[in-house]
């Protein structure tokens, strides 16, 4: 259970800290992508009787890396070439963990759905360390990645290592779908990076209160979908996501009515005044 | 600006760039000095933009040679010394971000992506909001300014840089007049402190008392280089609505910059 805490709670800060820039980039399903082309590599993983979580790394950011390759050629056929690759992801990954010996099918839900309970002590120490990584990397160069995801062109005029951002951004995307898929599971990865950051953004101004906002909103949905779903017997990554869109339906429906009692305190039964008046 | 430049400041040679086969720009050669304030004029479709946009290095050259700062294009190193300002806001938006966060990008050049962001920065920040006379909107998001608004906090981030040269693509396109004429103020001081500018425009309008060249470009070619055209009819009127209701079946050329009455109308809108 203490595991199973530490292990959410590293994905819960680190997924909005990446899935801000994915958002403000309009990407943000790339981390659904990448997650079914992680379900490859855990195939791999367990076919060659490795730990899957490495082979899923490295396949996910090869996927990542392939994904950011079409998307500077900025080719129309991009959108299609990413449908292909990540149904081949998943196609080949449902395969291939059926060749494994250990081909059940619970085997594969713990995979796509998330399992923190069976989260091994070497499971915790690599989430950790590569959790503790993407946050570094993600705080550390907020700069340059704010300054290449919101105008990549002024970027490069500006002489920033466009590129090699660009590939920073994509690796680290594969790793945090990596780590987030014994949390939430590799179908639910993306709701993690961006759910916490379309409920903060409802009421920041700013980029960096955004990206805080969202760490915290990720933090707190991450720890309470744990211990609510150790309470009432429910899936965690399941129960962290839908507690993720609570906080967006609640922070929404605050603001919305913050705003309404606003117009009406600067504006006091206004009438507006009608266009024709007839006399007489 | 230093006064060890050997050579211009942008040194174009035999450029010709083309986009899937087909040549936009063909055997343009171009120069600006030290200090000098030079508008590239033309018509939509014209290529001035990608003129520029070569010049920076976004737009591969098919032929010929580019120079900044007396070092070639492909190995020029020293991006902080430029400063540029695109047509609008990148397409990046989703997330907000306030006026002061977009104007602190324009430090990355000087400081590189290692190094946080320290006073000499954020002061930088600031002085170049007061020069667009943004600085009341720092801690806005800049989605709730208007277009001109917007604008000037791409030239105020430009500024922020301190560069040496200021590259503009359409700078007063679609900007009302308050914002135009603070704009244009921004770029006076900048000139007037020795600082290069190129800029691409369709209407000089406030602009055009800082221009000390103009270059117009016609269908990909150089057609004219002197002084800048004069202001014709009522389009030079700053509260003309400008209205093309044909705009796209006109080919505008040089002839839009020639001062006739009957000339003016082809003007095309951008």
């Amino acid at each position: 259970m203490i595991r199973a805490l530490i292990g959410a709670l590293v994905i819960g800060l680190a997924a909005p800290a990446l899935g801000i820039y994915l958002v403000q980039r309009r990407l943000s399903l790339i981390g659904d992508g990448i997650g079914h082309v992680a379900l490859t590599g855990v195939g791999v993983g367990l076919l060659l009787h490795h730990s899957p979580v490495i082979s899923a790394v490295i396949v996910s950011a090869i996927g990542a890396v392939g994904i950011e390759l079409i998307r500077q050629r900025g080719r129309t056929s991009g959108d299609l070439a990413l449908a292909l690759l990540f149904y081949g992801g998943i196609a080949g990954g449902v395969v291939l963990v059926g060749l494994s010996d250990d081909s059940s099918n619970a085997n594969l839900m713990q995979y796509l759905f998330g399992s923190l309970i069976t989260t091994s002590p070497q499971d915790v120490v690599v989430i950790a360390v590569l959790g503790v990584a993407v946050l570094t990397a993600m705080t550390v160069f907020r700069p340059a990645l704010f300054a290449v995801c919101n105008d990549e062109e002024y970027a490069k005029v500006s002489g920033l290592p466009v590129r090699t951002l660009n590939l920073l951004m994509a690796v680290t995307t594969a790793v945090t779908v990596t780590i987030a898929m014994r949390t939430v599971g590799l179908l639910l990865v993306s709701a993690l990076m961006v759910v916490p950051v379309a409920a903060a953004q409802q009421v920041t101004r700013g980029f960096r209160s955004t990206m805080a906002l969202g760490m915290v909103i990720g933090l707190g949905a991450a720890g309470a979908g744990v211990a609510v779903s150790a309470e009432i017997d429910t899936a965690p990554g399941a129960t962290t996501v839908i507690l993720a869109l609570a906080v967006f339906v609640a922070i929404a429906l605050g603001s919305g009515v913050v705003r309404a009692l606003r117009r009406r305190a600067h504006h006091p039964r206004e009438v507006e005044p009608p266009d024709v008046v007839l006399q007489g | 600006m230093t006064a060890a430049d050997p050579k211009g400041v942008v040194d174009v040679r035999h450029l010709a760039v083309g986009y899937d086969g087909r040549e936009i720009l063909h055997d343009i050669s171009l120069s600006t000095q030290p200090g000098e304030v030079v508008a590239i004029l033309g018509a939509n479709g014209s290529g001035k933009s990608t003129l520029i946009r070569t010049i920076l290095g976004l737009v591969p050259a098919a032929r010929g040679e580019i120079d900044l700062f007396g070092t070639a294009q492909r190995t020029f190193r020293d991006w902080a010394r430029v400063g540029y300002v695109p047509q609008r806001l990148g397409a990046g938006s989703g997330v907000p971000a306030t006026v002061g966060e977009v104007v602190a990008s324009g430090r990355l050049a000087r400081r590189g992506i290692f190094r946080p962001s320290g006073t000499a920065d954020k002061a930088a920040v600031v002085a170049a909001l007061q020069d667009v006379g943004l600085l009341d909107r720092i801690g806005d998001p800049v989605s709730t300014l208007s277009g001109g608004q917007q604008q000037r906090t791409l030239i105020a981030r430009a500024l922020a840089g301190h560069p040496d040269l200021l590259v503009l693509d359409e700078p007063t396109a679609g900007v009302d007049a308050a914002s135009q004429e603070a704009f244009a103020a921004a770029l006076g001081r900048f000139a007037a402190g020795g600082g290069t500018i190129l800029l691409v425009a369709h209407e000089l309008g406030p602009l055009r008392p800082l221009i000390d060249r103009a270059v117009v470009v016609h269908e990909g070619r150089i057609a004219y280089e002197g002084a800048p055209p004069e202001p014709a009819g009522h389009h030079a009127d700053p509260d003309h609505d400008h209205v093309h209701p044909h705009a796209a079946l006109e080919k505008a050329g040089i002839c839009e910059w020639a001062p006739t009455d009957r000339m003016t109308n082809r003007m095309t809108a951008n």
